[in-house]
């Protein structure tokens, strides 16, 4: 049966035009309309089979956290109904419901009752919840004393031991010490083994191919893909490519044109490189006009959107004092640390005494990364060696 | 584990629009966090404070003692004027705690509403939970006084104070849930009640009695039930005719000299005015709060 039916659901927000919460101001402009629309959320179909681990990929400000908040019930959507079969715990906002002055023990209580749970269930289940949250002898302490770390391990203690059937999850479990996060990965892992149902929201592709057995990927608040983890992973990587271009829109007066990035690994042209070869980067571009110290910015972004390696490069220290001209600037790695996946190159060129940026390439460029051992992750470390006893 | 089996057949729907029953049935299956709010507003209120609760139960007392010492100076008011005056106030002090306190119970919680989901007329409703408990200790607190001072209630119209309550209960959460969402729209709400609020004072017959505003009327001609209008007038007056008793209508002339049913059809007004302003209530609330978490 499923856990979560969504039929026609959208989302738009009236935004105010000029954010003014005043009643002056709304008087004064009463008449006109001064709300912009905003579609967060396309109308769209969506259903969970119980026991099943979805995931929903997109890049920021797709849409997924609505898509998630209109699930949770903190937004309703503005059409369309979603029908929940089950008790759902979200691990979005851990101890959110929190109050300072109370102390630990009356904070379990009301956070359950936020979460619609009887005092009596609550009750049965308090020492499980301080025995996870590891708090013996703080639970009644006002939890204005506590660290963050326990602040949030006591929110995450709630919301895992009131058997939900449904576990809504937003981004990666960063949740205290590591031991504590290892312990909250588990408790996933268990749930998925007992059969309840999993929504995981993220913008990280490896999590969705480790964890979920199905993807959907949002764009611009549209439902693009609904479908394997693989299959989603790569759809969502195109459009994350495609958002990245249309950023980059080249002004035709600016005073630098980069003509062309070229990938190469010892000397040879390249689209795919072996983990740990190495990797040079060119960048070729014409001045339009005299450009003074001129700085160069390389960076390497990951399929998630996150810059691995970014460096400027000051010309000035290379004997370049001023552009003039076509020039080519060759960075090179002597070996790239990188695991599998596919990789994007991005460069600026602006003048360091100025802000203003001459030239900028995004989204472009990328190369793919083939690692032949078995390690997996991003960066490829060294191993030295192993010892067991 | 029984009840953990019964949530496995609970289906939820989240939709922009549903029925004020299903609004209503789901603030019911919240009520433990109504009651929970209510308990964790009157700790806070009280944490680190060595009387605790004594210090709502001796606001009564101390405004006893003031006004019964500065009208006794001043000559003015009439005999028993302070049991008078308190009538009216423990009425307008559960009227003014549950407008000022409610219409920021949204704004304050902002960051809860874009975080937790729950049904957000919780949040209003306990601030009238919380300043009703008040309520019931200063009454407490009035009932010792009146038992200490030996003074004549009229006990044949005691019947008439449940239904007063109820009344101005369906009142004030009206009022709660509209206020609260307001603010959130206008923040300038809450500047605008505590103005409001001083002017809404003395429009209630408190300091003076109700049938000085009717002879004033009577000698310009105007319509003798124009203060009812005033829904908490006919709270007030009621409270005033039962505790302060009997005298309120033989010699003073401080009520009108009518039978329970006068008060008692005031308050059946009341109370259907109030039990559609409090449909009309839900369903604006409902109609917003899936954008509040958005607006906040």
């Amino acid at each position: 049966m499923d856990a979560i039916v969504a039929e026609g659901i959208s989302k738009v927000f009236h935004l105010q035009v000029n954010p003014s919460q005043s009643l002056k101001e709304r008087l004064v402009r009463l008449r006109g309309n001064h709300t912009r629309d905003f579609t967060a959320l396309q109308t769209m179909d969506l259903s969970v089979a119980g026991g099943e681990t979805l995931g929903i990929l997109g890049h920021n400000g797709s849409g997924k956290s609505t898509l998630l908040k209109c699930i949770s019930g903190i937004l309703k959507p503005t059409t369309g109904t979603i029908r929940i079969r089950g008790r759902i715990a979200s691990l979005l906002e851990l101890g959110a419901g929190f109050h300072p002055e109370l102390t630990g023990r009356e904070n379990v209580f009301i956070n359950a009752a936020f979460l619609g749970i009887s005092r009596a269930e609550i009750a049965r289940r308090f020492d499980d919840i301080v025995d996870f949250a590891e708090l013996h002898e703080f639970i009644d302490e006002p939890v204005k004393h506590y660290s963050s770390g326990m602040y949030v391990r006591l929110g995450f203690a709630v919301a895992i031991n009131l058997d939900p059937d449904i576990l809504l999850v937003d981004e990666v479990l960063a949740v205290g010490d590591e031991v504590f996060q290892q312990k909250c990965l588990d408790r996933v892992r268990q749930f998925q083994q007992e059969g309840r149902t999993i929504v995981v929201v993220t913008h990280a592709a490896d999590v969705v191919r480790q964890v979920c057995q199905r993807a959907i990927v949002l764009h611009h608040g549209e439902k693009v893909a609904d479908t394997r983890p693989g299959e989603a992973i790569r759809i969502f990587r195109e459009h994350l490519q495609g958002a990245l271009s249309e950023a980059a829109v080249p002004s035709p007066d600016a005073p630098v044109r980069i003509d062309d990035l070229e990938i190469h690994s010892s000397g040879q042209e390249a689209k795919t490189i072996t983990s740990g070869d190495p990797l040079e980067l060119t960048v070729v571009f014409t001045a339009q006009r005299r450009l003074e110290r001129p700085v160069v910015h390389v960076s390497i972004i990951s399929p998630q959107g996150q810059t691995l390696y970014a460096i400027d490069i000051d010309l000035s220290d290379h004997g370049i004092g001023a552009l003039d001209g076509t020039h080519r600037i060759t960075a090179s790695f002597a070996r790239i640390p990188l695991l599998d996946g596919r990789y994007m190159v991005s460069t600026r060129v602006f003048d360091q005494t100025a802000s203003e940026v001459a030239a900028v390439r995004v989204g472009r460029d990328e190369f793919s990364v083939l690692n032949p051992g078995t390690a997996h992750g991003v960066v490829s470390l060294k191993l030295d060696s192993v010892t067991a006893d | 584990m029984s009840s953990a089996g019964g949530s496995r057949t609970e289906l939820r729907v989240v939709a922009a629009r549903r029925s004020i029953v299903a609004h209503i049935r789901e603030i019911w299956t919240f009520r433990e966090l109504l009651g929970g709010l209510i308990r964790k507003e009157l700790k806070v209120r009280y944490k680190n404070s060595v009387l605790g609760f004594l210090w709502s139960m001796a606001q009564p007392v101390f405004l006893l003692a003031v006004y019964s010492f500065v009208f006794s100076i001043l000559g003015a008011g009439f005999e028993n004027f302070a049991i008078w005056l308190l009538c009216g106030l423990i009425v307008w002090t559960l009227v003014s705690t549950t407008l000022i306190t409610s219409v920021t119970s949204i704004t304050l919680n902002a960051n809860l509403v874009g975080k937790v989901p729950f049904p957000r007329a919780v949040l209003p409703l306990s601030t009238f939970g919380s300043a009703m408990v008040h309520f019931f200790l200063q009454f407490g607190t009035f009932a010792v006084i009146l038992m200490a001072t030996r003074h004549h209630i009229e006990w044949s119209y005691v019947w008439l104070l449940p239904i007063a309550l109820l009344a101005l209960s369906l009142l004030l959460a009206a009022s709660a849930l509209v206020l609260s969402v307001v603010n959130v729209r206008a923040r300038d709400t809450q500047h605008l009640l505590e103005l409001a609020l001083t002017a809404m004072f003395w429009i209630n017959p408190i300091v003076y009695e109700y049938q000085l505003i009717v002879r004033w009327l009577v000698a310009h001609s105007w319509p003798t039930w124009l203060p009812l209008i005033n829904p908490v007038t006919a709270i007030i007056t009621t409270f005033q005719r039962v505790i302060y008793g009997a005298a309120a209508v033989d010699d003073r002339q401080l009520l009108p000299d009518v039978g329970a049913w006068w008060y008692l059809r005031n308050l059946l007004i009341v109370a259907g005015v109030s039990v559609v302003l409090l449909l009309g209530a839900l369903r604006y609330f409902d109609r917003e709060e899936g954008n509040l978490a958005e607006v906040l």
